[in-house]
């Protein structure tokens, strides 16, 4: 496994080379890496099916315990079968769509990175691997659905996908961590079996809400669901690839491969069926009233994907069985219809209202008949695989009758749907003016596969149902399930509600100009959406950075210093407070002559200073200070202290005197209100500092760490001046850094004073 | 600033400076002292020079642009943490050699030194990066 991902993004790295190369032919022949994954996973297929389950790891960073573990059972065969072989068909797509254009390299480069990514998302067994890889896949689709960089529009959408599915990593990232610490292990394979104690852990509710926010902002879920149907300005591949079959479904992959360890309880329940039937009506109905082809169809992706948390949700073995085969009909048919809305879009010249196209029927003959496989799919008529789909999502929602409402409500919503995208735009009159011919032959394939898949699925359904489902809903549910799937199960009660649905969802497609007029009349309601909150919180925050950074940053060097010092007060007086003061005044040794002399005339020189009237003085009692400084250095027993002092001191008294006559005129100083504040900043600094030194030498640990250099110094270092081995040897790695610094300082230096603009330019 | 007696003053006071921050400098790993004050010291000697005489003259007597000499101590103190890496040790690890002198006697030459140096020419180099550019304004 690792081998094969890492093909992958080696392939993503190398898309825009083998693009420049030989532009010809580009998807196909990048189509090797996922072609070499799903091959791979297809031979795995005998054995995951019998309930054995692969691993395969190796360390990473020994010391932390890290290693990369990848696990490859029902659950994760399913959803990278799904993303290597839709994979395959969307490079094929992408070259078609692409063609000639010079962007089609780094396009390539971004999806192939992207699915592997995704790859990494459901194959990793560490709960960290899985991050990482969760977090690439919301970086990947920044950059895809950004392509279109010149569209503001563009931009805007990828920025909103990307705050808010990281924000929602951030919160995953905690659920992780405390999921770890509960389960005490890191790998998914383990944890998944240690469900009763996670579900038993006192933060268990934390884990929970923490992994659901990150799932569902993935899976736009309900209030997170907004991003999505933004996210349409993408590319039409990426859409298709992203939005329909893959990234959306990371949020419920990972759900579903934690179901067994935080599944079953009633807050999983409760939190799951609510959001998950929340978003999949609200999808369904805001379906209904949009005309854009890709919109209508990001609606009822984020209404299946709610439908997939709902039945996650109920949590029974015939819900998860549902869910299975849901995840497998819904990818096919709208990856389908994405891809021939893309197709229609691109060949008819941008044309992206439904109800601006029609007839399309014969200019597009291969197009009409995949999207008509595909669309009846998605509204679930046999004998297409939807439909089976449908029979085992009401049979196993039945013995909860508020479920069955909202799905007969959802299934109309997905046959208008399936209708307006897979119809419509290809039967009725032409408009006039409107031009069009088939998609090129790479363009045609990924929509013939699965198209005919949707028919192909369900006359197979058995050993689907037994190889694919099985397995995976098995995994979900954390033990064997049998799964046995009909196409024609007889006439029941099940039959009677799907029949009951497509009739209501024929009758909603009859009345859909109606829905859209009302939608055009709500459309002033968006204002107090998901979507304007995220508008306003993102102006808000744009604004406080604006502000502060304004407030914070004035450019001023006496502001930036008062900031530093005086929350270096406040931190150190918060310490000294929670502490409850200083208490060793009783211990300080008594104060020698020499120690009060010169400590007396430091007192006398600062006073100096700050009370001059010339710049002068003030540099020399400056001076006075600083000698003086070197001198208690020697008393107590540190020569490098004060020979290093000494220099710097008189280096001061140079550097200043170079800048003496740039500074601007002395008596043009601070106010006596600047004056005051900054004395007392300056007395508060003193009190601090002091207190912080006299109780550091209070500290006790039982082996001073001196000793220790003492020790090894000359031993191990060679060196008898300890103060110099620490520098150069113990802590080397500390120095050179420093050192660097410094040289950066440096160079900061000179760019200011020698970069700056000319005085007759800064005048002007 | 160009009275005659601190010219004639710094004209004498300037090689002993820089012998003394090489010596300061070197005795660092036993007695106080050591790279950072022994830059200081030859710093300071060279923006004594620039004060008695002027920062163009500094500059010609240095060569070098003081920018190079700091990149030339990191680039010293960076090489320095290489050769442990060879035994399998940590990057920075000291590591020394003992020289056979003619006398008989054994000299220690180890890493920490040459990292020492290093330290000494970027402290020389950023001090004096500072000085001339105040001292050409």
């Amino acid at each position: 496994m690792p081998i094969l991902l890492s093909i992958c993004f080696i392939a993503a790295v190398l898309a825009p080379l083998v693009h420049r190369l030989c532009p010809k032919y580009t998807g196909a022949k990048l189509l090797a890496a996922p072609l070499a994954m799903f091959v791979w996973l297809l031979t795995k297929l005998p054995e995951v099916g019998h309930g054995h389950s692969i691993t395969q790891s190796f360390p990473w960073v020994r010391k932390l315990g890290l290693e990369v573990a990848f696990h490859l059972d029902g659950l994760s065969l399913l959803f990278a079968a799904l993303i290597s072989g839709i994979g395959i068909l969307i490079l094929l797509y992408t070259q078609g769509y692409f063609k000639g254009d010079p962007r089609q390299g780094r396009f390539l480069m971004f999806i192939i990175a992207f699915m592997a990514s995704m790859l990494g998302v459901v194959l990793a067994d560490h709960l960290l691997l899985v991050f990482i890889f969760w977090e690439l896949t919301s970086f990947t689709s920044y950059l895809l659905i950004g392509f279109n960089h010149e569209n503001p529009a563009a931009r805007n959408a990828a920025l909103q996908a990307m705050l808010v599915t990281v924000l929602g990593g951030l919160f995953l990232l905690g659920g992780m961590i405390l999921l770890a610490d509960a389960a005490g292990t890191w790998r998914l394979s383990e944890i998944i079996t240690r469900g009763h104690e996670i579900t038993q852990h006192k933060h268990y509710l934390a884990i929970l809400i923490l992994v659901c926010i990150g799932a569902f902002t993935k899976s736009a879920q309900f209030p997170f669901h907004f991003w999505l149907p933004n996210a349409m300005q993408a590319p039409t591949p990426a859409s298709a690839y992203l939005h329909s079959s893959t990234m959306v479904k990371a949020g419920v992959y990972l759900l579903a491969r934690l179901h067994p360890a935080l599944g079953h309880t009633e807050e999983w329940t409760l939190i799951l069926t609510t959001i998950g039937t929340v978003t999949f009506l609200l999808g369904a109905i805001m379906a209904l009233g949009q005309h854009v082809l890709k919109r209508l169809l990001a609606y009822t992706t984020v209404s299946a994907l709610g439908a997939m948390v709902m039945l996650l949700g109920v949590g029974t073995k015939y819900t998860i069985q549902a869910l299975s085969v849901f995840i497998l009909a819904h990818a096919f048919y709208k990856a389908t219809l994405f891809m021939v809305a893309g197709g229609v879009t691109h060949e008819t010249g941008g044309e992206t209202s439904v109800d601006q196209l029609g007839g399309l029927r014969k200019a597009m003959p291969i197009s009409f008949a995949c999207a008509v496989l595909a669309g009846l799919s998605m509204g679930g008529f046999p004998p297409f695989f939807g439909f089976v789909a449908k029979e085992t999502w009401i049979h196993a929602v039945w013995d909860f009758p508020y479920l069955v409402v909202a799905t007969v409500i959802g299934g109309a919503a997905y046959v208008l749907v399936g209708f307006s995208t897979g119809l419509k735009p290809f039967i009725g009159k032409k408009p006039e003016g409107l031009h069009a011919h088939e998609v090129p032959l790479s363009m045609r394939i990924g929509p013939i596969v699965l198209g005919l898949g949707c028919l192909a699925l369900a006359f197979a359904c058995g050993p689907i149902g037994h190889h694919f489902v099985q397995p995976a809903a098995s995994a979900v549910y954390a033990k064997d399930l049998e799964v046995h799937l009909h196409l024609w199960a007889g006439f029941n009660k099940y039959l009677v509600v799907s029949l009951v649905t497509l009739a209501l969802g024929i009758g909603c497609y009859l009345l859909r100009p109606f829905f859209v007029k009302t939608a055009a009349a709500l459309k002033p309601l968006a204002k107090f959406g998901p979507d304007a909150i995220y508008q306003f919180k993102l102006d808000a925050t744009l604004r406080f950075a604006a502000w502060h950074t304004k407030k914070l940053q004035t450019g001023i060097l006496r502001d930036y210093i008062r900031v530093t010092v005086v929350s270096a007060v406040a931190l150190i007086g918060a310490a000294f407070w929670r502490a409850g003061g200083y208490q060793g005044w009783e211990n300080l040794s008594p104060i020698s002559p020499r120690v009060a002399i010169f400590g007396g005339l430091m007192i006398f020189a600062t006073f100096a200073t700050v009370r001059s009237k010339s710049r002068l003085r003030s540099i020399l009692s400056l001076g006075v200070v600083g000698f003086c400084m070197a001198l208690l250095f020697t008393f107590f027993g540190a020569p490098d202290l004060a020979m290093t002092q000494l220099v710097i001191e008189t280096l001061t008294v140079i550097l200043l005197a170079l800048a003496f006559h740039h500074l601007p005129v002395f008596r043009h100083g601070s106010s006596k209100r600047t004056r005051t504040i900054d004395a007392v900043i300056a007395a508060a600094v003193g009190v601090a500092v002091t207190l912080l030194v006299l109780a550091a030498l209070d500290v006790q640990t039982p082996t001073p760490v001196s000793d220790y250099y003492l020790e090894h110094s000359y031993k191990e270092a060679h060196g008898r001046n300890v103060v110099n081995v620490i520098l150069v040897d113990f802590r080397a790695l500390d120095t050179l850094g420093e050192i660097t610094v410094l040289a950066i300082a440096a160079l900061g230096a000179y760019a200011l004073l020698k970069l700056r603009p000319k005085k007759e330019e800064a005048e002007k | 600033m160009t009275s005659i007696i601190f010219r004639t003053a710094t004209r004498y006071m300037f090689p002993p400076m820089l012998v003394f921050s090489a010596y300061v400098l070197l005795r660092g790993h036993h007695y106080p002292g050591g790279g950072f004050v022994g830059g200081l010291f030859a710093g300071s000697a060279f923006s004594l020079y620039a004060l008695a005489f002027s920062v163009a003259e500094a500059r010609h007597i240095l060569r070098m642009d003081p920018r190079d000499v700091t990149a030339a101590g990191l680039a010293v103190a960076l090489l320095s943490g290489l050769p442990p890496l060879f035994s399998r040790h940590a990057f920075l690890t000291g590591t020394w050699w003992a020289l056979p002198l003619p006398s008989g006697a054994t000299l220690d030459i180890g890493t920490p030194l040459i990292f020492d140096i290093g330290v000494y020419f970027v402290v020389f180099g950023v001090l004096l990066t500072f000085v001339f550019s105040l001292g050409e304004e």
